[in-house]
C-alpha cells in the first residue's frame, strides 16, 4: 500500500500531541501510532486515564461512514466483533481540519501472530468464534467485507477473536465497499462482489488457508483448481479440506451452517436428515429461517429495481417506435395526398 | 434527490505526454462539462520521474477527480478504489448543493455537527449504489506501457465486476492511445459488459508517442455523441446533470 500525501501529514504527529475535539472538546493525549489503512490512520491515546484508539482521517465522509458502522454493531445484540465507539469529533490544526473517532482499544497480536506462537489447535477454535461472531452479523442484514487476518485481533485471556478494522461492512445485497484481493471471491473468479453471508464465508476459507501459507501466494490460474491444490500441499489443511473447499464454492448459507460443518466433522453443507449432532441442530432451526428470510427480502429487492429498470427501457422503446410509427404515417398520408 | 448519470475518464498512464494540447487544459474542460477524470499512474521498480508525476496530479486535480500511482500489480485494487472515491466525491458535491438550498450560505456536510453527518453519508451511500455510471476508460499503449497491458486489462475486467455488484446501470467504454493511424483508437463502444474485451486486448500494438491531450479530447467527444444520439428521440437530457462538484 502505498501512503498518499494527505496520510503523509498524518503520520508524523508526536507523542504527548493532545488532540482536542472542536464539538465536545474532549481531550486526547497522543500514546503512538498503531498503524494505518486506506483511508486514515490509527494511533493509541489516552482519555480519562484510559486507553483508546483514535482513528484520523482527513476525508471527513469515510470516518463518517465508518462511524455509521460502529453504530449498528452496537445495535447487533451479543455481538463483541467490532471495537466500540466511544466519541466522534473534529480537531483543528494550523494546516487544517482533521476528522476523528474514539474507539474501543484492543489489544493483543495478530490472527496469524497469535497461531504462530500458539500452534494452529488454535485455528479450528479462533475460527468457530469468528463464525458465530458474523452470524449475528449476518442476520441483521449486513455483510463484514474485508475479511483478513490483519483485521484481527486475539484478546484475552481467555483468549477471543475481535476486528478492529470495520470499514468494508456492507448492507447484504450491496456491492461490497471495501475487499482485500486474497480473500476476495471476485479475484478468484469465484463469485460476484455483492455484499451477501457467502461472501465473508469466502474470506473465512481464505484465511484459514493463509494459515499454512503466512505469506500469502500469487494467482497463476485462478479459480477453484489452484486453491484446491495449495489446500492438497499442505497436510495441516487436509482435515478442513472439504469444509473450505464448500465455502470457496459458496455452498454455506449460513455462517452457522459452516460453523456446524466444522464441529461436526462431516464437512459438507447440512442436509436434513443426514446430520448426526443433535446438540447444534436446534440452534441451527431457529436461526436458518431468519437467514432465509432475509435473502428472499434482498432477492425481492434486487428483483424489483431490476424490474423498474426493464420497465423504464420498455417505456423508452415504446416511444421511440410510436414515434417512428407515426411520423412514417404521415409521410405515407402526404405522400397519399399528393398522389390525389 | 436527482442525481442523473455520473460520467468518468479514467486515465491509465506511465508518464508524461509529448504530442498535441494540454492534456491538464482538456481535462478542466471536461470538468466544466460535468465530466470527472480520474488519472492512475503505473510505476515499475523505477519510480516515475517528478515532471510525469506532477502532470499526473494536475490532470487529476483540474478534471475534478482522484490520482494515484501505483505499481503494476496493485493497479486492480487501486482501480477500483479510485472509482468509487471519485464517485463519492461527485456525489458528496451534488448533496452539497442540495444542503446549501436548504440551509442557505456555504453550508457543507462537513460543516454539520458529526451526529448529523451520520444520516447525510446514508444518503450517499445509497446514491452510490444505485446511481447510473459512465466510465470512459482510457489507456495509454505507448512502448514502455507493451509489457503492463496484460495487468492492465485484468484491472479493467476487475473494475467492471466491482461495478457491476451495484444494483445501478453501468456503461463501460475504451479507448486506447496512440491508435493504429490516429492519435486515439475506440477499442470498445459504449456497453454494460467488459468481457469482449479479453479478445481484443491481446491484440493490441504498442506504438511510440503518447498523445494524452488529444486522447482526452476525443473521449470527451465520445461522451457528448452518446448523449446527442439518445436525446434525440428520448428526452433524456435532463438525465444527465451538468456541474458536478
Amino acid at each position: 500500500m502505498m501512503m498518499n500525501n494527505t496520510l503523509k501529514n498524518l503520520s508524523n504527529i508526536t507523542a504527548g500531541t493532545i488532540v482536542e475535539g472542536k464539538w465536545h472538546k474532549n481531550r486526547y493525549v497522543i500514546v503512538k501510532e498503531l498503524g494505518y489503512g486506506a483511508n486514515g490512520i490509527v494511533y493509541l491515546a489516552q482519555y480519562l486515564n484510559q486507553y483508546v484508539a483514535l482513528k484520523l482521517s482527513h476525508n471527513g465522509m469515510s470516518i463518517t461512514s465508518e462511524v455509521n458502522v460502529l453504530k449498528s454493531f452496537a445495535k447487533v445484540q451479543g455481538s463483541t466483533l467490532g471495537p466500540s465507539l466511544v466519541d466522534v469529533d473534529d480537531w483543528i490544526r494550523p494546516s487544517g481540519k482533521v476528522s476523528f473517532y474514539a474507539m474501543e482499544y484492543i489489544k493483543g497480536p495478530d490472527f496469524l501472530t497469535f497461531i504462530q506462537q500458539k500452534g494452529s489447535v488454535w485455528i479450528e477454535v479462533l475460527v468457530l468464534q469468528l463464525l458465530s461472531d458474523l452470524h449475528l452479523l449476518h442476520i441483521n442484514g449486513w455483510t463484514f467485507g474485508d475479511l483478513k487476518p490483519e483485521n484481527l485481533i486475539v484478546t484475552g485471556p481467555p483468549s477471543k477473536i475481535r476486528c478492529i478494522d470495520v470499514g468494508g461492512t456492507t448492507i447484504q445485497g450491496r456491492a461490497i465497499k471495501e475487499f482485500t484481493e486474497f480473500y476476495d471471491r471476485g479475484y478468484w473468479g469465484l463469485g460476484s462482489r455483492k455484499a451477501d453471508p457467502a461472501y465473508d464465508l469466502f474470506a473465512v476459507a481464505m484465511i484459514m488457508i493463509n494459515t499454512a501459507y503466512p505469506k500469502r501466494f500469487e494467482k497463476t490460474s485462478g479459480g477453484l483448481n489452484q486453491l484446491q491444490m495449495m489446500i492438497r500441499q499442505k497436510s495441516e489443511l487436509q482435515k478442513f479440506e472439504q469444509v473450505i473447499i464448500h465455502a470457496l464454492k459458496g455452498k454455506y448459507q449460513s455462517a452457522m451452517e459452516m460453523r456446524k460443518a466444522l464441529i461436526d466433522g462431516n464437512y459438507a453443507p447440512a442436509q436434513p436428515n443426514t446430520s448426526k449432532a443433535s446438540k447444534v441442530q436446534p440452534q441451527k432451526q431457529r436461526s436458518k429461517p431468519a437467514v432465509q428470510q432475509q435473502r428472499s427480502q434482498v432477492q425481492n429487492q434486487t428483483g424489483q429495481s431490476r424490474q423498474i429498470i426493464v420497465k423504464k427501457k420498455k417505456k423508452r422503446h415504446a416511444l421511440e417506435t410510436t414515434l417512428i410509427v407515426t411520423t412514417l404515417s404521415f409521410l405515407y398520408f402526404l405522400y397519399i395526398y399528393g398522389q390525389l | 434527490m436527482k442525481t442523473g448519470t455520473l460520467k468518468q475518464i479514467l486515465l491509465i498512464t506511465d508518464g508524461c505526454s509529448n504530442q498535441g494540447e494540454d492534456p491538464i487544459a482538456v481535462s478542466a474542460l471536461a470538468k466544466e462539462q460535468g465530466i470527472t477524470v480520474n488519472v492512475i499512474g503505473v510505476m515499475e521498480q523505477d519510480v516515475i520521474d517528478d515532471q510525469g508525476l506532477r502532470e499526473i496530479e494536475n490532470i487529476a486535480l483540474s478534471g475534478g477527480g482522484v490520482s494515484q500511482v501505483v505499481y503494476a500489480q496493485q493497479l486492480s485494487q487501486t482501480v477500483q478504489m479510485v472509482t468509487r472515491k471519485a464517485m463519492t466525491q461527485t456525489l458528496q458535491g451534488v448533496v452539497n448543493k442540495e444542503l446549501q438550498q436548504i440551509l442557505g450560505g456555504s453550508q457543507t456536510v462537513e460543516d454539520l455537527p458529526p451526529d448529523k453527518r451520520g444520516e447525510v453519508m446514508e444518503v450517499v451511500d445509497e446514491l452510490g449504489e444505485k446511481v447510473e455510471l459512465e466510465v470512459l476508460i482510457l489507456v495509454d499503449t505507448s512502448a514502455s506501457m507493451k509489457h503492463k497491458l496484460p495487468t492492465v486489462k485484468e484491472a479493467i475486467l476487475d473494475l467492471s465486476l466491482s461495478l457491476n455488484a451495484r444494483s445501478g446501470d453501468n456503461h463501460f467504454s475504451v479507448f486506447v492511445f496512440p491508435g493504429k493511424k490516429n492519435d486515439v483508437e475506440k477499442l470498445l463502444d459504449w456497453t454494460p459488459r467488459l468481457e469482449s474485451l479479453t479478445s481484443i486486448f491481446s491484440k493490441l500494438t504498442t506504438g511510440g508517442i503518447t498523445p494524452t491531450g488529444p486522447a482526452l479530447r476525443e473521449a470527451l467527444s465520445s461522451f457528448k455523441k452518446k448523449r446527442s444520439l439518445r436525446s434525440l428521440i428520448s428526452r433524456d437530457d435532463e438525465q444527465y446533470f451538468e456541474e458536478s462538484v
